[in-house]
């Protein structure tokens, strides 16, 4: 398997060597592509057969969290990105890419897409989940386990057997919910990907500090409803040998979510 | 003209923020709680105004987050009401304070704001933005005032409005092309001394004549542009004249009596670059000439290592201060064409719990200091993407009004690809962020003491950071390197371009025009334009033929470049404004007409305090009880758990992070250094240590000392985690009061003897140093402050070990003799005592180390902790909490029964010391590697949740796990 999987560098990208490595690692050839030659058209979306959307503050995150790159999703690439989502082929976004793929809309997604598309270029979708300021409204670093969650949309990650172990580092990392309809929704349809465990794999029931953040339901990512758009706020790519565990327990490799998403492209 | 402001808010804003509980501590009981509210100011001074769609899909797009915010759009400023009418009948009790930056400081979101609305189609807006307070409670003029100033507002970079705040656009203002003549013809001393003064120029009467009479002699005035450019380049900031100076001095013995006198030629060359030259170490690539130190990584990669101070700014303006000090360090290492790949920082603060009617005029709160210091550190490195990993954090009542910030950086550069000569007709290119006014005289004013009047006087010197202009340049210069489209490359730091040109062209001579310089608003004069210390730049040294394909790179990693002139080659500095020459001098003359300073210095040793510790210690006062003295020593702010600061630092990314600031099952225990793996080295198991030493506790007590203990302590922190003790190399950073002073210089004087001393003795190279003087507040000296970083090549990181206690049923080792070593410990200061002697050099300490090392590459090391403040006692402690597992030990093999009191056991602080848990299986082989050492079995690990210390069996005291977590861990323990 050779896939060729789009690593996509907005300017304050910073932890796209990182997911490099990681889907190296899991057996596919990664390119690094600054959104500049993406705009320029000397890449294009459609030669990749993956895209992850890795961590960073893209553009300083100024005005919050992934806001600037997701403009730069919706008003630049509103149509190559969304038919790459269409033709099902798996995108990842890590942390400053999972809260720019909450920010313009791509996860979870409208229920039905077509009454977007009719808006055309440059309309927003209505958004009812975001991600924002921790609960301790500060940054922070530190170990965490998630826990695939059972039945999710995202089914190829059901492959991932034991709780995934890797760090948390952001500020803005608290996935929150417009109103409980928003929850039972996505949870009903099978739109949560990952909730934040304890090392047992139980749930962190909000507790701090194995819930980091103080995301609503312990929410440590989510999906879209094809199941092939994956966001999450921990960084599985910091995790991708074993060395790298402080608890040395040879446990929870980030490793195996990039092999998941990777062995679902081949279909495609 | 129309204004919109934007008014964004929190739907679930407790109104917490921790802001009333610091007005409680500022004695403004009154205020019950403070919601905030951001706001964005949209000018369109030219254009068409935007439609209200327009508007409401700029909040929706990129101000507003639909699921927690909502937004208030005005389109009509108000005028701005006084607090009185802002009392409304139905709020009563609820004031509003305004804070926005002053002109001319960074406003990032602002620049974001403005692109983005262009990707939407709004074009030639200018945006402002500013933060709104909203506070509840029976509050006066006078605790609203105070509240602006002490807490929600920095004077230094802010303006504050009760109500309402105006907003000030940046583009206001008119190019300025003034130049001024200042003749200095006839001035007397006393007269050059004072235009030195006015002119914030730092420079003293010998510098000033040389430069009358060098101006008498080409027969014409200087222009302010040339004064500027010598007092920059001769400033102790850029050419660290002290440490080059000429010194007599005298040693005094505590009696009066002349111990020694010598004549010094240059502190630096004498002891610090000596040294390096003594040991001769053929892993050392770059010592002292460039700007970092550079070592041989492995057989492709080479890691580049600086640490810098940015002490001065960041007692001004914390955030800013310590945000550009991050920044700042990371161009140096980018300057040798590395990649940066990981920061550290060691902090000193003032006490915390200073109660505000104590803090003197004109400085910052130590905790307004720490809080705005730790954010400004983490905003830059984490923004960069470097892991900040290692470092310390120091608390002493000596820092309060100059609280000193080290900052440092490592890079990975590939070998033989910096380049280090500029050609003649190279193009001088400037990369990165624009000009501003910001950063004037930043050299020039950390060349001078702080007074409570320095916060009006050098505002202009201090400025917030932008990280991701920075981010930018690390990709360009690298991509720029590996293309080899540059013969040369400097940072702008402290004197701006004039530091930057000045320096790269000191032997060819350049030729630049101002007026090509990228601004951030108009009206800069030439002199500004020139010494400005805007953040973010580089400048390099290109071959015309180069300039395009430069150009590509830079379009596509969003940097701005700007080819400024070129160097001609004719020896002189030639810098234009419109093509008219507004400095013409000899390079020759700006670089070494800088007359050599001759200084006197003298160090009395201090008397020892007589009293001795078993006097003390005869007091029967429960405090002074061992356990007691424990407690107390792992609560102490110095030795506790930094966890509240160290987890707002990004120590992961990059996914190389080996050995982390925490260990152990809880992920909580402390790391004696870091271990890192670069990222594109991962085909061999070679991983690079950072530590440090410090301690100016025992600088207080005695300098040299200071000096060998920072030195022994930073390196047997490298090598606990299993750095090769034959390849660790030094930096030297000294933070010290005015020098001219003699006592202050004597200090420095044995500090530097200490590190040759030390250096020679671990046979270790300094690599590459700093010296931060002048910290001084209203004449106050800080604490000569001496910090040793180490950086130590990790042979094989599957090897590397940490402090934390392993498995119950290991033997706990302790490593090296133990003498009566308390003055100036930990001990010494909780009990009031100034007696004992101060630790010394330990005997053949490399031996040693490299008898540890060898252990550790055979398997056989479990654990691996240092002995540091508070000896024995806290490093056991220490060991089972990262483990949460207990230990027995019986400390009688360590001194046996020489002191009756086992205070001296347990808490001295004697250097070259380490605690050892072996497996029982290999204890045996353990002791055959070290067995020409000092080295004793001590005890046991446990599974009782205790660590119960004895003496020839006899109970000493036990303490439990929990105790020794609650008291380190103070109220972050679980």
């Amino acid at each position: 398997m050779n896939l060729p999987i789009l690593i996509l560098h907005a300017t304050g990208a910073n932890r796209d060597a990182e997911a490099a490595r990681a889907c190296e690692l899991a057996g596919a050839t990664p390119h690094i592509v600054h959104i500049n030659q993406l705009r320029a058209g000397i890449r294009r979306f459609s030669d990749f057969g993956m895209l992850v959307l890795p961590g960073g503050f893209s553009y300083g995150d100024a005005l919050g969290a992934g806001v600037r790159q997701a403009l730069d999703l919706n008003v630049f690439f509103q149509e190559e990105l969304t038919e790459f989502i269409e033709t099902g082929k798996p995108v990842l976004g890590i942390c400053n890419g999972f809260q720019s793929l909450v920010k313009s809309g791509h996860l979870p997604g409208a229920a039905d897409d077509t009454v977007r598309r009719s808006e055309g270029r440059h309309a927003l979708r209505r958004r009812d989940v975001t991600l924002t300021h921790n609960v301790r409204e500060r940054f922070e670093c530190r170990w965490v386990h998630l826990a695939v969650e059972q039945g999710t949309r995202a089914n190829c990650l059901a492959q991932i057997g034991e709780p995934v172990f890797c760090p948390v580092a952001h500020g803005e990392g608290n996935f929150q919910v417009a109103d409980n309809e928003v929850l039972e929704q996505l949870e009903g349809e099978g739109l949560v990907a990952f909730r934040y465990v304890d090392s047992n794999g139980e749930r962190a029931g909000g507790r701090y500090p194995l819930n980091p953040n103080g995301s609503v339901a312990d929410i440590a990512g989510i999906c879209n409803r094809a199941g092939n758009v994956v966001g999450l706020m921990p960084h599985p790519e910091d995790h991708v040998d074993p060395i790298q565990n402080p608890l040395a327990d040879g446990k929870g490799l980030g490793l195996s979510l990039f092999r998941a998403m990777i062995a679902s492209a081949a279909g495609h | 003209m129309k204004i919109f402001r934007i008014e964004v808010t929190k739907h679930s804003d407790a109104g917490d923020h921790g802001i009333a509980a610091a007005a409680h501590r500022l004695g403004i009981s009154s205020l019950r709680t403070c919601r905030k509210a951001q706001i964005y100011f949209l000018n369109f001074p030219t254009a068409e105004l935007p439609t209200t769609d327009q508007i409401k899909r700029l909040c929706d797009f990129l101000l507003v987050d639909p699921v927690t915010e909502s937004a208030q759009v005005i389109s009509q400023p108000r005028p701005c009401p006084n607090d009185d009418q802002l009392q409304h009948a139905d709020a009563p009790n609820e004031h509003v304070i305004e804070v926005a930056l002053r002109p001319g400081v960074t406003d990032v979101a602002a620049r974001v704001l403005e692109r983005g609305a262009a990707e939407l189609g709004i074009h030639d807006l200018e945006a402002a933005t500013a933060a709104q307070f909203r506070l509840k409670g029976d509050l006066s003029p006078t605790d609203l005032h105070r509240l602006a100033r002490d807490l929600l507002c920095n004077d230094t970079i802010e303006r504050y409005s009760l109500g309402s705040i105006e907003p000030i656009f940046d583009h206001s203002s008119e190019a300025r092309d003034h130049v001024e003549q200042v003749s200095l013809t006839g001035l007397s001393d006393e007269e050059l001394l004072a235009c030195s003064r006015e002119r914030l120029l730092s420079l003293d009467t010998e510098e000033m004549k040389e430069i009358q009479s060098f101006y008498d002699e080409i027969g014409r005035a200087p222009t302010d542009v040339e004064l500027e450019t010598l007092a920059q380049t001769w400033s102790e900031h850029c050419v660290h004249k002290t440490f080059k100076s000429n010194i007599a001095f005298t040693l005094r013995s505590a009696s009066g009596q002349a111990l020694s006198v010598d004549e010094i030629q240059g502190l630096l060359r004498t002891y610090i670059q000596a040294a390096t030259e003594k040991v001769n170490r053929p892993w050392v690539r770059s010592a002292f000439v460039d700007d970092a130190g550079i070592i041989e990584f492995d057989e492709q990669f080479d890691l580049a290592f600086k640490v810098e101070t940015h002490n001065h700014p960041s007692a001004l303006e914390p955030f800013g201060g310590a945000n550009t000090g991050i920044g700042g360090v990371v161009r140096d290492i980018i300057a040798v064409s590395a990649r940066p790949v990981a920061c550290t920082d060691v902090l000193c603060f003032g006490p915390q719990d200073l109660i505000p009617q104590e803090l003197p005029a004109g400085i910052l709160h130590p905790a307004r200091v720490k809080e705005g210091v730790v954010a400004g550190i983490g905003d830059y490195g984490n923004k960069l993407g470097l892991p900040t990993v290692n470092g310390a954090v120091i608390y002493d009542e000596g820092y309060l009004g100059n609280p000193l910030v080290f900052c440092g950086a490592v890079g990975l550069l590939p070998k033989g690809s910096h380049p280090t000569e500029p050609r003649q007709g190279d193009r001088i290119v400037v990369l990165g962020g624009r000009t501003g006014r910001d950063g004037i005289h930043g050299a020039t004013f950390s060349s001078a003491e702080l007074t409570q009047d320095t916060h009006s006087e050098s505002g202009s010197a201090v400025q917030i950071g932008d990280p991701i202009t920075e981010k930018g340049l690390i990709e360009l210069v690298e991509a720029a390197r590996d293309q080899r489209l540059y013969n040369a490359v400097t940072d702008c730091g402290a004197g701006g371009l004039s530091s930057a040109v000045g320096e790269m062209g000191e032997k060819l001579g350049a030729d630049v025009e101002l007026q090509d310089v990228p601004l951030k608003y108009p009206g800069l004069t030439p002199w500004e334009i020139w010494l400005s210390e805007a953040q973010e730049r580089m400048v390099l040294a290109v071959p015309s033929g180069n300039l395009p394909r430069l150009q590509e790179l830079a379009d596509l990693w969003d940097v701005e470049i700007r080819d400024l002139g070129h160097f001609s080659g004719d020896g002189w500095l030639r810098v234009r404004y419109g093509g008219r020459a507004v400095a013409e001098l000899p390079m020759s003359f700006l670089h070494d007409g800088l007359p050599i300073p001759s200084r006197t210095a003298l160090y009395e040793e201090q008397a020892p305090d007589l009293s001795s510790l078993q006097t003390v210690l005869a007091r029967p006062r429960p405090e002074l009880q061992e356990k007691e003295l424990l407690v107390r020593m792992l609560s102490h702010p110095t030795v506790a758990s930094k966890e509240r600061i160290v987890r707002t630092y990004d120590h992961e990314v990059r996914g190389g992070t080996i050995v982390r600031p925490f260990v152990g099952p809880h992920m909580d225990g402390p790391a004696d250094a870091a271990v890192l793996k670069p990222l594109g080295t991962w085909g061999h198991e070679r991983a690079f240590s950072l530590s440090t030493g410090i301690n100016p506790l025992l600088g207080k007590r005695d300098c040299y000392a200071m000096a060998v203990s920072a030195v022994d302590e930073a390196f047997r922190n490298a090598v606990s985690v299993g750095a090769d003790p034959d390849r660790i190399a030094l930096l030297d950073n000294f933070c010290w009061g005015n020098p001219t002073f003699p006592d202050r210089l004597g200090a420095l004087v044995r500090a530097c003897q200490g590190c040759y001393d030390a250096a020679v003795t671990y046979n270790a190279p300094y690599i590459s140093g700093k010296d931060s003087l002048f910290n001084e507040f209203e004449g106050q000296p800080i604490p000569g402050t001496l910090l040793i970083s180490a950086i130590g090549i990790v042979p094989d990181m599957r090897r590397a070990c940490t402090s934390h206690l392993k498995q119950p049923g290991n033997c706990i080792f302790l490593l090296g003799e133990t003498r009566e070593e308390l003055g100036g410990s930990l001990l010494g200061q909780l009990l009031g005592w100034n007696g004992g002697d101060p630790p010394s050099l330990p005997e053949e300490p490399l031996r040693r180390y490299r008898a540890v090392h060898a252990a550790m590459q055979a398997g056989m090391i479990q654990s691996c902790h240092d002995l540091s403040e508070g000896g024995l006692a806290v490093a056991l402690s220490e060991m089972c909490l990262g483990g949460r597992l207990g230990a027995s030990v019986d400390i009688s093999p360590v001194m046996g029964d020489a002191y009756s009191h086992p205070h001296v056991p347990l808490f001295s602080e004697t250097n070259g010391r380490l605690l050892l848990e072996v497996a029982p299986s290999d204890r045996a082989a353990l002791e055959e590697i070290l067995s020409d050492q000092p080295v004793s079995f001590i005890g046991e690990v446990t599974d009782s949740g205790q660590l119960a210390l004895t003496r020839n069996r006899q109970p000493i005291f036990n303490i439990s796990i929990e105790e020794i977590v609650s008291a380190w861990k103070g109220a972050d323990a679980e």
